[in-house]
């Protein structure tokens, strides 16, 4: 049993290295992905998890950090929504909608013009878990220092944003700057978070265990820790099983958190009619009286 | 003279282009009750919005407690129609209420014993004290416009702005607001809100009654007139 379901992370020293990092991706994403449910930012996020790849494939080109490509890539999507929305009076949907596809676009024109690249597409759109390097966690640990940082100055407009952006403006918050800091947040998350998971999956790790913690949480302090639960559990199941059975680890890790928001909702649903039920039945002392 | 708490002269409200009512003029004193009445799409939202500094006026000059709008956050308080995101906040009653601190805690302030003890008056004044535990997503609307109202009072403010607090509330919600801006009034708050009810006019100083344009303005007796709800509503008062 102990041989099954811990003695590969004691032995495996790369499988120990994934682990450290999915955990670090699964806190840094709860903590963004908190505010990315309760904000319903979640297409933007998809954006930008996919604008990062021309970025990328640019900086490897040129031999320089892919960090610093994936950083210009997520300014340069989240610049052009803000210009194409305000300039030329589309929604916000749309504008994203317009920023991402051209940016995926020409990401694959970048990737497919070098052989090189052409194989590591595969490695920025998935990821790969058991390639993490140490240096890879220091930039890891950085981002989520940064990301509980910027989360806990701005908790308050944060917070607020999420239940209008009227009350925060009227409250002395620029709705803006918070809306652009948050993005940043997200940015950061993708951008640190894409070795391990790619920028494809990286979405699953932002949106699935805060999906699922929302469910459940009753402050947004226990939103954001039963993410990180879950996205720790997901990380240590997912990187098992790719370890027994040669899957893909971090296709592996993000299903896994898909599949236990499936779980939650379902239980949530229970929940709820047992509580509808509960409601309907006659109150204990009202039937006392009754008698 | 003491300064006007509201004061709207020749204002034009709308976005960008559009204006949605033009030529607004209107004031008031500490302690007084304006009430704006009009159907859905009149300009009662726009013109709170742009009393609380969240759009802009298109013209004309309007100042709350003697400055612009927006610039004296901490001393008017603003309730949105319908805030957006009660059905899925993870927020128990007294964290939404908690918010109502924010604008004098800014970014870095810790809350105070002094800060705790209003949350608790406004819980208890508004009736949501008996399930301020409890997430407000689990709540019914009446319960949770309580909640939003409770939060807006523990501003502290000396103007509200109020958009449909009696939304979705029943006969004893909405004496329980009536009492609750007689009260503020009485500490010398003022209040402008909008409403569809003309019953909540009932105690005002002024009521505007608004079409995409002011139909009327003045004490309710006035603006108030059958030929101004005919051409508001398109029927009477019963009398």
């Amino acid at each position: 049993m102990l041989d099954f379901f811990v003695r590969p992370f004691i032995d495996d020293q790369q499988l120990r290295l994934a682990f450290i990092a999915s955990v670090l991706v699964a806190i840094t994403c709860a903590v963004a992905g908190t505010f990315v449910v309760l904000r319903g930012l979640a297409f933007i996020g998809d954006a930008l998890s996919h604008g990062v790849l021309p970025g990328i494939a640019t900086a490897m080109l040129l031999s320089i950090s892919p960090i610093v490509g994936a950083a210009v890539g997520a300014a340069v999507i989240m610049g052009g929504v803000g210009l194409v929305s305000r300039r030329y009076k589309v929604s916000a949907d749309t504008a994203i909608g317009l920023m991402f596809v051209a940016m995926l676009s020409l990401g694959v024109i970048i990737t497919s013009r070098s052989t090189n690249l052409e194989e590591d597409l595969d490695h920025i759109l998935f990821g790969d878990s058991l390639a993490v390097h140490s240096t890879d966690l220091v930039w890891q640990i950085i981002a989520l220092l940064l990301v509980c940082l910027i989360g806990f100055i701005a908790r308050r407009p944060f917070l607020m944003m999420s239940v209008d952006d009227g009350l925060a403006q009227t409250s002395g918050f620029s709705v803006s700057l918070f809306h652009n800091l948050l993005l940043a947040m997200i940015g950061l998350t993708v951008i640190s978070s894409f070795q391990t998971v790619g920028t494809l999956l990286v979405m699953g790790m932002l949106v699935a265990p805060a999906a699922s913690a929302v469910m459940f949480a009753r402050r947004i302090s226990s939103m954001m820790l039963i993410a990180s639960f879950i996205g720790i559990f997901a990380s240590y199941l997912g990187l098992l099983i790719s370890h027994h059975f040669n899957f893909a680890a971090s296709a592996t890790i993000v299903l896994i958190t898909v599949l236990i928001f499936a779980i939650c909702a379902v239980r949530f649903d229970l929940m709820k009619r047992r509580n509808l039920k509960i409601d309907e039945l006659p109150h204990q002392h009202e039937h006392n009286h009754a008698h | 003279m003491p300064t006007k708490t509201v004061l709207a002269e020749n204002v034009s409200i709308g976005f960008g282009r559009h204006t949605v009512v033009a030529e607004i003029d209107f004031s008031t004193d500490s302690g007084a009750l304006v009430v704006l009445i009009g159907t859905n799409g009149s300009g009662k939202s726009t013109l709170l919005k742009t009393l609380a500094g969240m759009i802009k006026p298109l013209s004309g000059n309007a100042l709350v407690l003697g400055a612009k709008p927006g610039t004296r956050v901490k001393n008017v308080g603003y309730l949105p129609q319908h805030p957006i995101s009660s059905h899925t906040l993870p927020l128990c009653v007294r964290d939404v209420v908690r918010m109502g601190r924010f604008a004098d805690l800014g970014l870095f302030n810790r809350e105070t014993t002094k800060d705790r003890e209003l949350v608790e008056i406004a819980l208890e004044k508004t009736g949501a004290a008996e399930f301020a535990n409890k997430p407000l997503r689990d709540l019914s609307s009446g319960q949770q416009q309580r909640a939003h109202l409770a939060q807006v009072l523990t501003r502290q403010a000396e103007v509200l702005l109020l958009d449909e607090p009696t939304a979705g509330l029943d006969i004893n919600g909405r004496k329980l607001v009536a009492d609750l801006i007689a009260s503020e009034r009485a500490r010398g708050v003022t209040v402008v809100m909008a409403t569809h009810e003309l019953q909540d006019a009932e105690n005002a100083n002024t009521v505007m009654l608004l079409a995409q344009r002011v139909v009327s303005i003045g004490a309710p007796e006035v603006a108030l007139r059958d030929e101004y709800l005919r051409e508001c509503f398109g029927f009477t008062q019963p009398h």
